[in-house]
């Protein structure tokens, strides 16, 4: 079974406090740590042991700079068996759109069976580059997945869907599943385990491998431009409660009696 | 008085089974030589796939260790009745092997003594041993008794599968039988001749019982009796090394091989690897994994429970149980390399670490050394189970709670996920409210440096410990600077969760920041990061201390001078397990609250280098261990059986542990816990008012 599993670079932003750059489009990334999207970690977490329970070959894709390749990395020492790695400058600023365009020209020129995303990335949070890729490669997607199983050619997922409802669904391959974190538990990737894949080649991919013209590829792939990023204004309704734990809580009941929320 | 002396037939001059007695003997002994030999043959075959571990370094040291802790048994008294017991079981040994090998000799030739054990010397040992004799068999009953009646909670582990009970009494039972048969062969000697007395007690109680027999009566007797001791003697040889009893065969050889490395060092990945990540794989996976002496530790244990019984995660109800640990790796040994027959190969064995050894008892040790100190045997504990955990870890077999922080060290330097470009704003930039304590940019210098470690830096708790060293070092007009956000964590947590190319890669960036700063001294607060940057080959030249020793010194050098505390409560100090048991430092601690007026002091029972764990540093505190106690809580029981209210501290984990066992045990505002220097603050601050 050939699998393809989509995987991004994202900043962690979980305990930082985040700044816009002087540009004002983007994050100010000197002090951002980078590293795998999360979801993406699961999904790569699932091809490979589809792979070990099933054989075949699973490969990791990026779209995004040199410094991204780092993710590629990771996967590999998770254990997929290749790396492709789309990587131009003018790819730079590519949106959801973009994004599944360039992947989709990557994968349509392999074979596969499967391909894998996480449901959404940390930093965009679109949650729409699985979507697309799947219209454009003109193959069936499940989204938000929750269990996975290939059983004789079909895929059988379990999903969330809206209203807190799971549901069972099954499809023959080839097919897209987003993957939704909690749907296995990623094994852990050592420092030692990085070092034991630094040498194996990854393909870079640039426009022209991938059939586009530089010069227009811009046009193309970055149709959403971001005008402004900003860290919204602490609303006037918010108030922030100070003090101990205790004093804190008995403020709050305080406010919740006022206003008749007890 | 020996059986030469009398009349009665000696074994030597008779024939038995139709052969001369020494014939019959040598077949006896060849025979048990032979059993003994193949035995334990077999059972170097697994030390000699073992992993390297080189032991044989500071030979002078070593002696001196085996004089002291192997042949003084000085770890016995630990446990008092077991202690008393067994030391007086084991000088009983040693003297009554000169004994066995003169019985030995006499199945050759009549009247054999050893030399330098004829004539008056000879009498006074014949006394010796007999009065020996006496104790050990007394003791025998004692300890059988003791373990029939009276078994202390610690022989029956929560989590054995089997008793090993009926091996001791086995053992018990062949010791008490040697000695009866020896009292018996002398004691029908001596009703013979009339030579019973005080000076050989044992022997004339059996004359005593056998007077009247007929002469011909006492020769069967006497020449049964000493057969019987002889083929007992040989046959409780070949049973050592197939019982947990191989220790008295492989005890003072494992004691004499103890770790001679730092207290707080953990063991390269692989002794002697130039480059310990090119294996195809790391950690230990399977027995042949672990070093041979690590395999030696297994045929040694005891199975006494001493480890388990002082350790904290099996008090507090976890899976782990060390001495289990010991006892299966051994079952699997014994399964694996049998006696008879092939080696088990590898892929047919039940696996080491899934099936014998629980992931959950891998990841419940707090790797507090507790076991270690306690073993009578000196069994190695925390080496392996990092090595165990360097097995996980490379299969990418670790909880998901304890991947967060070990990602988070990777990309952030600390566990938290915080930024580390505000590792450094505890101190306050230098300005008011401040600690004293600068951060060095690149190429500046200071007398000290003060190596914060992530916990300092980052909870806000912890941070006041490092801001009141701040201020006392400001108060003893120190100059002491931080690396701010070039410091990283020290490593210490991510390199005993087995995570060793992360500790690199921590220790290389720590080393590049001290690397471009001046300093001549450096002090942490955290005695993990201590013993990381002293013991884990960070290879600093600079003098490493911890703020204790650096409080004391600065105490009783009148550099700070502390008032009266004006406190009535109790106080009493928990030693940090990374800076006590580990780095051996108990007294620097106790300097400092002594040079504290007024501070009432009592210890607790399990103080020094017997103290019980808070729960763990760093990354134990996100691990979720299944547990059914808390170390903590269980900690400020031992507090309050001393009487103290306060406890105080010298780690930052400690504090952390002990203060959230505070509130989850419902105890605020009758217990305090702070470390030692916000103590002396408090303490400076009162000289200053007073
Ligand atoms: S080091 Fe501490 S926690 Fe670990 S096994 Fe030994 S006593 Fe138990
Ligand atoms: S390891 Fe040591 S303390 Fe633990 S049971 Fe064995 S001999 Fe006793």
């Amino acid at each position: 079974m050939e699998i393809i599993v989509c995987v991004k670079r994202v900043p962690d932003v979980a305990e930082v406090e985040v700044e816009v750059d002087r540009s004002g489009r983007a994050l100010e990334r000197q002090d951002l740590a980078y590293g795998i999207n999360e979801w993406d970690n699961f999904a790569i977490e699932a091809a490979v042991s589809l792979v070990e329970a099933h054989g075949g070959r699973s490969t990791a894709v990026t779209v995004g700079g040199p410094e991204d390749e780092e993710v590629l990395r990771r996967a590999l020492a998770m254990g997929v068996n290749e790396a492709l790695h789309l990587c131009d400058p003018a790819f730079a600023g590519a949106d959801a759109h973009g994004v599944a365009l360039l992947l989709q020209r990557a994968i349509a020129a392999r074979p596969f069976d499967l391909v894998l995303t996480g449901a959404i990335s940390s930093d965009q949070r679109n949650g729409q580059v699985g979507g697309m890729l799947a219209a454009l490669l003109g193959i069936p997607q499940v989204a938000l997945a929750t269990e996975l199983k290939v059983e004789n050619g079909r895929a059988v997922v379990r999903h969330e869907v809206e209203g807190g409802l799971e549901r069972v669904v099954e499809l023959d391959l080839p097919a897209l599943v987003s993957v939704q974190t909690g749907i296995n538990e990623p094994r852990y990737v050592s420092v030692r385990g990085i070092r034991k894949v630094a040498d194996q080649a990854i393909p870079v991919l640039d426009a022209a491998s991938l059939g586009l013209d530089a010069a227009q590829a811009q046009a193309l792939l970055a149709q959403v431009r971001i005008e402004e990023l900003f860290l919204p204004q602490r609303g006037k309704g918010a108030e922030m409660l100070e003090g101990s734990d205790e004093e804190k809580v008995l403020k709050l009941i305080e406010r919740l009696r006022e206003r008749g929320g007890l | 008085m020996s059986a030469s002396d009398v009349t009665l037939p000696a074994p030597a001059a008779q024939d038995l089974l139709g052969l001369p007695a020494p014939a019959f003997h040598l077949a006896m002994l060849v025979l048990a030589a032979a059993a003994f030999g193949f035995i334990l043959w077999k059972r170097a075959r697994l030390l000699l796939q073992g992993a390297p571990d080189p032991r044989l370094d500071r030979i002078g040291t070593r002696l001196a260790r085996l004089l002291f802790l192997g042949f003084g048994q000085a770890r016995q008294p630990r446990y008092p009745a077991a202690g008393v017991l067994h030391i007086l079981i084991f000088a009983g040994f040693l003297i009554l092997s000169l004994r066995s090998l003169t019985l030995l000799g006499e199945g050759f030739s009549a009247g054999f003594a050893l030399p330098g054990l004829a004539g008056r010397a000879g009498a006074a040992y014949a006394s010796l041993k007999d009065w020996t004799a006496l104790v050990v068999l007394a003791c025998c009953v004692v300890a059988a008794v003791r373990r029939a009646l009276f078994a202390p909670a610690r022989y029956h582990d929560r989590h054995a599968r089997k008793s090993h009970a009926r091996e001791a009494y086995v053992i018990l039972g062949l010791i008490s039988l040697l000695m009866v048969a020896d009292a018996l062969y002398e004691g029908a000697a001596l009703a013979g001749s009339g030579g019973a007395g005080p000076r050989l007690p044992l022997a004339s109680a059996a004359a005593l019982c056998l007077g009247g027999l007929p002469d011909a009566a006492l020769g069967v007797l006497h020449l049964s009796a000493f057969w019987i001791h002889n083929a007992a003697l040989l046959f409780f040889l070949c049973y050592l090394p197939v019982s947990k009893h191989f220790h008295v065969i492989t005890s003072l050889p494992n004691v004499f091989l103890l770790d001679l490395r730092a207290g707080g060092a953990v063991k390269p990945p692989r002794h002697g690897a130039v480059d310990q990540g090119a294996a195809e794989a790391l950690g230990v996976g399977r027995l042949e994994g672990f070093t041979w002496k690590h395999l030696l530790d297994f045929y040694t244990c005891t199975d006494c429970g001493r480890c388990s019984d002082q350790c904290p995660a099996y008090a507090t109800g976890t899976l782990l149980s060390p001495r289990m640990i010991s006892i299966k790796c051994r079952d699997l040994a014994y399964q694996c390399f049998p006696l008879l027959g092939a080696t088990v190969p590898p892929e047919e064995r039940p696996a080491l670490v899934g099936d014998v050894i629980a992931a959950g008892e891998i990841w419940s040790c707090t790797t507090c050394g507790a076991c270690e100190e306690v073993c009578p045997v000196l069994i190695e504990y925390v080496d392996k189970i990092v090595d165990l955990r360097r097995f996980l870890v490379d299969q990418g077999d670790v909880p998901p709670s304890l991947q967060k922080p070990l990602a988070a060290l990777e990309k952030h330097g600390n566990p938290y996920g915080k930024m580390a470009r505000k590792r450094g704003d505890w101190a306050g930039g230098g300005e008011e409210g401040g600690s004293g304590v600068r951060v060095l940019k690149e190429g500046e210098s200071a007398d000290l440096l003060f190596f914060t470690d992530s916990c300092v830096a980052y909870d806000p708790r912890l941070q006041r410990i490092g801001q009141a060293l701040g201020a006392l070092f400001g108060a003893a007009g120190l100059d002491c600077g931080t690396l701010g956000k070039d410091e990283v964590d020290s490593g210490h947590e991510a390199r005993r969760m087995g995570e060793e190319g992360l500790f690199e890669t921590l220790r290389d960036k720590n080393l590049e920041a001290l690397g471009r700063r001046t300093f001549a001294r450096l002090v942490t607060a955290d005695p993990h990061a201590m013993s990381a940057l002293k013991n884990d080959g960070y290879g600093l030249a600079q003098p490493i201390l911890h703020h204790s020793q650096l409080l004391a010194e600065l105490l009783a050098a009148g550099r700070l001078v502390p008032g009266p505390l004006g406190d009535e409560r109790v106080y009493t100090f928990h030693d940090p397990c990374y800076l006590g048991r580990h780095n051996g430092e108990f007294a620097a601690p106790r300097a400092v609250l002594s040079a504290l007026p007024g501070l009432r002091l009592v210890e607790m029972a399990r103080a020094r280098s017997r103290s019980f764990c808070c729960g763990g540093g760093s990354l134990y505190l996100f691990s979720e261990v299944e547990c059914e106690a808390r170390m903590g809580e269980l900690r400020l029981c031992m507090a309050e059986e001393a009487g103290a209210q306060v406890i105080v501290t010298a780690c930052p984990f400690c504090l952390l542990n002990l203060e959230d066992a505070i509130k989850t045990s419902g105890r605020e505002g009758r217990m305090e816990v702070l470390d030692l220097a916000e103590l002396v603050v408090r303490s400076l601050n009162r000289g200053v008012v007073g």
